[in-house]
């Protein structure tokens, strides 16, 4: 406990919880937990792409599904959003660890076609779903929010939910860093047989890990959604949503904590800024295509790669 | 039953066209292991291309053909040297992510350009009328370009000196290199041709259903089902698998809401992924 990633992510979390709150900005607020929902999607993509070295690109599948058990959960069936909130990660930590064993087998760029695959089929399926409304959807009615309080009441009591599974997140990542479970993950991103010899067993490793990483999103999805007010499939299953948050992975570092969190934060300050900016509005997507590529290009180790480059120091401190 | 036979049949035609696109992806991953993700930005371009072209320049869509083939292997060369040479050989995120960053570009100009309204090319061939379903004109001459494109591809790949030489690089650079071929070059033409079946392929789809800037991502998840079923890096294997989902899509058809079709196409590209990843029809062995 005495370790300083320790006290960061507790400063980061005090921070996200009490800047809005204190002023009672509401601006602020929304403008945060964007923030929040871009680190936990970019932290937990990193357990599988940094740490494990297997390209999710089908990641929002996770979000997505979440956020339909979520309110499906809380405005069908009358369940307290916490309960919901929680049980739509179990359910989605289950379809995962189903899916995992099957296209676990697949390794490199037929892993990441699959992923693909699979977004699309549950987006496919969703869309046929009548319970789930179909491809019109799920309405949150005013009276969902009454639960809790009344709708201005509930959107912060969602806000400090959302911080609460970002600080999950990070505390994940940074156990799951430095624990045997994650020196195992490591041993299969660099070579998959080798750690198999070494006696990981990287079948059982890569399905675990597949299935927690879905947990904190999944858990996030129904947060979302909720807020929202509307849930529906080619907004939940957005494939250009799975790609943003892998931009962000690049950005900050792949396999870095900091990194990830560090990506997630700016880039998402970023579409904030160009979306609304008038020079940039129309242009966001080729600024951010520009930027995926310089970085892809020429700094593939992301912001940390570069800080770690030159102050080797920091490396002890920030992972 | 002529209805279900028939529209199967219809199937077949449009899948030739989803085959031509899935050869310009596989074309690609074959050559040089990359999964191209602009492949359906670039259809998208070619779908405007033969748009533009037809509505101002007033050439006939199938005679509009030929410069969008070209300015597709001209923008794929371009594409090549900026942003794949050096991703070559690196771990599969980066390829991905490079070609992906130049899709976000080129949907981020074509959304500004273009907005994302529908589009079409009103352009009718007359039909043929078979025990009273008829066949579109458009989808008959669709299908014919698309298998003549696929030929000429096939007597390229195995008759002329450059095409032996992009298979050599493709089974081994090293040696390829060895025997005096410029592979860097090879590999560049090899993207700009898979390119320019993208951009022909769009321009094709384009004579056949209305289109927006973002239809290219449909096409290219289509594409994907194809090579999958054809086996990754297996052109003919590409062209059969355009001719099975157009199979599927139009036996289907009949029987349930269309809204199901991209349920069955994508379970069974997972299921196919997993059970035969080397695609229905054989290995990788022709390429």
């Amino acid at each position: 406990m005495r370790h300083p990633m320790f006290w960061l992510i507790l400063a980061v979390t005090a921070l996200f919880a009490g800047l809005p709150a204190i002023g009672g900005d509401v601006g602020l607020r929304e403008t945060l937990f964007l923030a929040a929902v871009a680190i936990i999607l970019a932290s937990n993509l990193n357990l599988m792409i940094g740490y494990t070295g297997y390209v999710n690109f089908g990641n929002i599948v996770f979000f997505g599904l979440g956020g339909y058990f979520g309110v499906w959960l809380t405005v069908v069936q009358g369940w307290p959003l916490v309960v919901a909130v929680l049980a739509a990660g179990c359910a989605v930590s289950v379809v995962a660890l189903l899916f995992g064993l099957g296209i676990l087998r697949l390794r490199g760029a037929y892993f990441a076609l699959a992923t693909i695959g699979i977004n699309e089929a549950v987006q496919a399926l969703v869309s046929n779903l009548d319970v789930w409304g179909g491809s019109t959807g799920i309405y949150l009615s005013v009276a969902a929010y009454q639960a809790l309080g009344g709708a201005r009441q509930a959107l912060w009591i969602v806000y400090f939910l959302v911080v609460a599974v970002m600080a999950a997140s990070l505390f994940l990542s940074w156990r799951i860093r430095s624990s045997k479970f994650g020196l195992g993950l490591f041993a299969i991103r660099e070579d998959e047989d080798a750690a198999a010899v070494l006696g990981v067993n990287p079948a059982t490793y890569k399905a675990a890990i597949y299935s927690i990483s879905g947990f904190l999103p999944a858990a996030a999805g129904a947060l979302f959604f909720f807020k929202n007010g509307v849930i529906q499939p080619d907004q939940a299953f957005d494939l250009t949503l799975s790609t943003e948050a892998i931009v962000m992975l690049m950005l900050g570092g792949q396999g870095s904590v900091a990194g990830a969190a560090l990506g997630a934060f700016l880039y998402e300050q970023l579409r904030g800024y160009l979306l609304t900016s008038p020079l940039f509005s129309d242009f966001h997507l080729v600024v951010a295509g520009l930027l995926l590529l310089g970085i892809v290009l020429f700094v593939p180790g992301g912001l940390m790669g570069w800080l770690t480059q030159r102050w080797p120091r920091l490396r002890g401190k920030l992972e | 039953m002529f209805g279900v036979l028939a529209s199967m049949m219809d199937g077949v035609l449009v899948g030739a066209v989803y085959g031509l696109a899935a050869i310009g992806l596989t074309l690609i991953w074959g050559v040089m292991d990359i999964i191209n993700l602009t492949h359906g930005a670039m259809i998208a371009l070619g779908m405007f291309g033969l748009y533009l072209l037809f509505g101002h320049l007033g050439l006939t869509p199938y005679a509009a053909l030929a410069p969008v083939a070209a300015g597709g292997f001209v923008l794929g060369v371009v594409i090549y040297w900026v942003a794949v040479h050096r991703v070559i050989r690196r771990p599969p995120l980066m390829s991905l992510l490079a070609t992906f960053a130049v899709n976000m570009v080129v949907i981020g100009l074509g959304t500004a350009v273009w907005s994302t309204s529908p589009y079409n090319v009103a352009f009718s061939v007359p039909g043929i009328t078979w025990h009273g379903f008829t066949f579109t004109g458009a989808h008959i001459l669709a299908a014919i370009s698309s298998v003549m494109i696929a030929g000429a591809l096939y007597l390229f790949m195995r008759f002329t000196r450059l095409g032996k030489a992009i298979r050599a690089v493709a089974s081994n650079r090293q040696a390829a290199e060895l025997m005096g071929i410029p592979s860097n070059q090879v590999l560049a033409i090899a993207f700009g041709l898979g390119i320019g079946l993208a951009a022909v392929a769009g321009g094709l789809i384009a004579t056949l259903f209305p289109f927006t800037v973002l239809s290219g991502d449909d096409y290219q998840l289509k594409s994907f089902v194809v090579t999958v079923l054809g086996g990754l890096g297996n052109p003919a294997g590409a062209l059969l698998g355009g001719l099975v989902l157009g199979l599927i899509e139009g036996g289907v058809t009949p029987f349930i809401a269309v809204s199901w079709t991209p349920v069955i196409e994508f379970v069974l590209f997972v299921l196919i992924l997993i059970a035969f990843p080397q695609g229905l029809f054989g290995r990788r062995a022709e390429r």
